[in-house]
């Protein structure tokens, strides 16, 4: 499963700048708003799902080299957040969708 | 009696309280997040500018660059608050605040056994240096500092009590690290409140109803030398933590006001 077919499928909003989504193969997830319990239990890869939408949020995505991070329940991240995450590489996706249900989701999406 | 200049009253004067302008947020440059601008000199020489005479310094989970500051602020007339920002196992940020360094130390002891094993990341975080009271380094703090530390807001409440602090939740209101937006609600464990500099706290009240009851702080949370807005104004016999306290509650002709708002 790529980035891009998870896009589509899950409907989801590309907050930073376009990329070849296609090359991108995100490995399992992992879902916190605690910034804490990312750095500690996200591994390199997962997709991060989330409605926290600050500063440290991108920081914490570099950090743990994530693939991506949706942003659920219309978490909505200012200018200098985006731009920040576009600096570091860091790909932010968004969803008005609760992170429950996006989990589930990419679950029976073979995202696991 | 004595009033702020040391000079003796007739007692059938009316006491006045001396009046102090205060920033009780203030960051240097060992918080990851401030401005590499924000040593002790500057802090010091910023805060007088803006006619603000108390303020704390407040870094994230850490104090070592109190003494720093206080030392830099010796013969100047502003007086420094030992202080901590802590970002608790809830992942709210809370303002613990002492009268003296002796205090803060023993608070530093509590938390540093509660620190996780991360280490900072200077390209993604930032750097943490530890100056003297002049700016030089003398060395960088290795510890990620923009992290929780394994102790909960009872807990923090009950630590820094027993040390004659006080814990005040910084910025409430903000979504990253705000007691309102981590908990939805403000526990009575809280004497006070702090606003975020960008807000009113009738905006707030507003916002969030079951706050209303608090007393109300405000503060710049000041990363960069400009940040400073020292809209607090205390009237209280000395810039005490307990006299704080009183002016918090409104008690013995002790008061605490927001005198503006940006």
């Amino acid at each position: 499963m790529t980035l891009q077919e998870l896009i589509t499928k899950l409907n989801l909003t590309v907050i930073t700048a376009p990329r070849d989504f296609k090359t991108i193969a995100p490995q399992g997830g992992y879902a916190s708003d605690l910034l804490s319990c990312v750095i500690a239990g996200a591994q390199p890869g997962n997709v991060w799902v989330t409605l926290q939408a600050h500063m440290n949020v991108v920081a914490v995505a570099a950090l743990r080299d994530v693939s991506a991070v949706i942003l659920t329940e219309n978490a909505q991240p200012e200018i200098s957040v985006i731009e920040k995450a576009n600096e570091q590489n860091v790909i932010l996706l968004g969803t008005s969708v609760p992170s429950y249900q996006i989990v589930g989701k990419l679950w029976e999406l073979g995202i696991r | 009696m004595l009033v702020a200049n040391g000079s003796k009253l007739p007692d059938s004067k009316i006491r006045t309280m001396p009046t102090y302008r205060a920033e009780l947020h203030v960051h240097t440059v060992l918080s990851p997040c401030a401005g590499v601008e924000m040593i002790p000199p500057v802090i010091v020489q910023k805060a007088l500018a803006m006619g603000i005479n108390l303020i704390a310094i407040t870094d994230h989970n850490v104090t070592a660059n109190v003494g720093a500051v206080m030392d830099a602020a010796k013969g100047t007339g502003l007086t420094v608050l030992p202080g901590m920002e802590l970002q608790t196992r809830e992942e709210v940020h809370v303002l613990c605040l002492f009268d003296g360094l002796e205090q803060a130390e023993a608070w530093q002891r509590r938390v540093d056994a509660c620190f996780g094993e991360l280490q900072n990341d200077v390209e993604i975080f930032g750097e943490q240096f530890i100056v003297d009271a002049t700016g030089d380094l003398i060395r960088r703090e290795p510890r990620l500092l923009i992290t929780n530390v394994n102790m909960s807001l009872e807990e923090a409440v009950d630590g820094v009590s027993v040390l004659g602090g006080i814990v005040i939740p910084a910025h409430v209101e903000r979504r990253a690290y705000g007691l309102l937006a981590m908990l939805g609600f403000a526990p009575p464990i809280f004497e006070a409140l702090e606003i975020s500099s960008h807000v009113t706290a009738k905006d707030v009240c507003q916002r969030f109803p079951n706050i209303r009851d608090f007393p109300l702080l405000q503060s710049g949370d000041v990363h960069y030398p400009d940040g400073f807005i020292g809209v607090m104004e205390f009237e209280m016999a000395a810039p005490t933590i307990s006299e704080i306290r009183k002016a918090i509650h409104a008690e013995g002709d002790r008061k605490m006001r927001i005198i503006s708002s940006n």
